[in-house]
């Protein structure tokens, strides 16, 4: 019952915010929720299975510029193919999928921080391809995203919409949409962890043999957990590109899959409650600091010569990750439960998987 | 053919560079079973303590320093985060180094800023011509250099105490802490042996012809994790051909880009990760790396 009660609370805090919050702040949440997409693939490899991946950038790359491609029309220097938007946004997430697929000979056979180096040749490969396949990737400068299109309701600035005197723009209606692609997302994969796979994935983890013995083909199961995670990947760059609106490949470095590794190693590993809240916290912190840099010590605007706040903030979840590792296991959603197991009063259901939408109404 | 052989001595002395980086990453890797993705900041620390140095107290003074010092941050890092962790896993510390990389390379890059920072060595752009073939003095230095501390290294390992411990430790820790080996000094001293080899490797890596240490350097460094994988993680010897591939890869690529143009530009950065994917491919535990069996 009590159950039932927060969810509603979580929805109608999640469905409030786009009418009392400015533009910045749902842009910031929309980023942050397409991280935690991203966040929540990369823990079903690297938390759950025990592979290590730096090549998560390199998928949330593909996503962005295959939607980009597949549903721009062609021009006169960059190609497209023009489909359908939402048949676009689903071949980018499949064609994500299938190039996790084609590293599966490596994926498959390789573990742990073997395939962490490996997959760093996706990323050097992928920034490669991203500068130099002009005519599919725009290059340096990158490409304008068109917005999404579906039964007749456009993701954009125009046409106008106003709801209940709030003007709905490209942020406002992305963020239901948002909403529902981590919804869905946390879903699946904690449908994935809670059944037989998940249970293979965590013994593949802690005991490859053991694995092994009882009749789990690792091989199969790593290769597959693979595809799977690059398709996580996949649709976060989806959102990412529609968040954006352009996609500029500098963005899709190396950095950017250090992020993902940083966020579920803060949030807690193998849960995906544990990718959602750490990939609202390092999405947050810059956006945060930035926000507030004048009132904080120790940071600096940016371009004054002192730690500018995106530094700040790669500093302190750097820091972060090493505090997390050597002080709280489990993450910050270890922190939670253990808080909850020792306040009685807070004891709700047990573990329920915290939502994007209670970060939200932190932010307020 | 003299475009040739410059390329491939050149690769070859660049390469003997990246082995320096990979034997440090695989003496941490066989003591400690942690893959250390902070290699890179290390390697950065060192070459900006002598970039900062050498102006006040002289190029080989300063060198000692910024040695001493990637050293001693490799040393702490053992000391203060991967033995006080207590995760089961070895992925998780993997995972740790890459929290250390990140705060030591955004601070790092942070005081360098947009600077390119010269190294202050005696060779500068001299150049040697030797039959026609034009090589940088530096390239001869950096062979030369890493060729006698590669030996050293070598030598140690096989026939030093330090060198038997640390072997002993490689092929199985229990064991040798009952033999009175002291696993958390064997891990120390790798983690500050890797420190002072990835300096030397720095300076190598920022001397003519690269323009000096800027805030890409640490990516430099990166293309020497494809050496230690390719050659095999645990294995001394893999790191050496590892190195060597990546470099001789890496100089040819770049030098006969012009020919290569329908790959792109800037193909040379990226031919060692191919290199590393192929061989992966065909060897799934590197070239010399040891395979793991398990029948089930």
């Amino acid at each position: 019952m009590s159950r039932i009660v927060v969810w509603a609370a979580v929805l109608a805090a999640f469905v409030a915010v786009p009418f009392y919050l400015e533009g910045f702040w749902l842009q910031t949440g929309l980023f942050a929720m397409s991280a935690a997409v991203g966040a929540i693939g990369i823990n079903l490899l690297t938390g759950a299975t025990g592979q290590l991946s730096m090549g998560h950038a390199f998928f949330l790359a593909l996503g962005a510029y295959a939607y980009v491609y597949f549903a721009a029309e062609p021009t006169r220097t960059l190609g497209g193919l023009g489909l359908p938007t939402p048949l676009a946004a689903v071949l980018a997430v499949l064609l994500a999928g299938a190039a996790g697929g084609l590293f599966s000979p490596i994926a498959g056979r390789l573990k742990g921080a073997y395939l962490g180096i490996a997959t760093l040749a996706l990323i050097f490969g992928g920034q490669h391809v991203l500068f130099n396949a002009e005519p599919v990737t725009g290059g340096f400068n990158g490409r304008a995203v068109p917005p999404l299109e579906v039964f007749g309701f456009v993701f954009a600035d125009t046409p106008e919409l106003v709801v209940l005197d709030v003007p709905f723009g490209v942020l406002e209606r992305l963020w239901f949409l948002g909403g529902l692609a981590l919804l869905g997302s946390a879903l699946f994969a904690r449908g994935v962890l809670r059944g037989r796979p998940g249970r293979a994935m965590n013994t593949i983890r802690d005991h490859e043999i053991a694995a092994g013995v009882m009749g789990v083909p690792v091989t199969r199961y790593r290769a597959a957990v693979f595809v799977l995670s690059s398709m996580y990947g996949g649709l976060a760059g989806v959102l990412l590109a529609l968040v954006f609106q352009r996609t500029v490949p500098d963005y899709f470095g190396i950095l950017l899959s250090l992020d993902y590794l940083a966020m579920i190693v803060i949030g807690g590993l193998g849960s995906v409650g544990g990718a959602v809240i750490g990939a609202a916290f390092v999405s947050l912190l810059p956006q945060l600091l930035t926000r507030y840099s004048d009132a904080l010590p120790l940071v600096a605007p940016p371009g004054s010569g002192g730690v500018s706040p995106a530094e700040a903030a790669r500093i302190l979840y750097g820091a972060a990750i090493v505090a997390v590792v050597l002080f709280l296991p489990g993450g910050l959603l270890g922190l939670l439960r253990s808080l909850r197991q020792r306040l009685p009063g807070l004891r709700l259901s047990p573990l329920p998987t915290p939502s994007p939408e209670t970060r939200s109404s932190h932010v307020r | 053919m003299i475009t040739f052989l410059e390329l491939l001595v050149n690769g070859i002395s660049i390469g003997a560079v990246y082995a320096l980086i990979a034997l440090g990453f695989v003496v941490i890797f066989k003591a400690t079973e942690v893959v250390n993705f902070a290699h890179a900041s290390l390697l950065l620390a060192g070459g900006y303590v002598v970039a900062r140095l050498h102006p006040h107290v002289g190029f080989w003074l300063a060198l000692l320093i910024g040695v001493a010092a990637a050293a001693l941050i490799g040393a702490l890092v053992e000391f203060l985060i991967i033995r006080r962790s207590k995760a089961s896993s070895h992925g998780v510390l993997a995972i740790v180094t890459i929290g250390v990389d990140i705060v030591l390379t955004t601070e790092l890059t942070r005081q360098i800023g947009a600077e390119v920072l010269a190294m202050g060595d005696p060779w500068e752009s001299g150049v040697l011509h030797i039959g026609g073939v034009t090589i940088a003095e530096t390239r001869i230095v950096a062979l030369v250099t890493a060729t006698v501390l590669i030996a050293a290294f070598l030598l140690a390992f096989k026939f030093t105490g330090w060198g038997v411990a640390m072997r002993a430790t490689a092929e199985d820790p229990e064991t040798a802490a009952l033999m009175g080996v002291r696993l958390g000094r064997v891990s120390l001293s790798a983690w500050a042996v890797a420190g002072a080899l990835a300096a030397v490797a720095a300076l190598f890596l920022c001397v003519f012809p690269t323009p000096g240490l800027d805030r890409s350097s640490s990516l430099a460094a990166l293309k020497a994790f494809p050496a230690a994988i390719l050659g095999g993680l645990d294995s001394t010897t893999g790191a050496l051909v590892g190195g060597l591939i990546v470099g001789v890869t890496e100089a040819l690529m770049t030098g006969y880009q012009d020919d290569l143009s329908f790959l792109g530009r800037g193909i040379g950065d990226v031919a060692p990760f191919l290199v590393m994917i192929v061989i992966l491919l065909l060897r799934p535990a590197g070239l010399f790396g040891t395979k793991e069996l398990a029948r089930v």
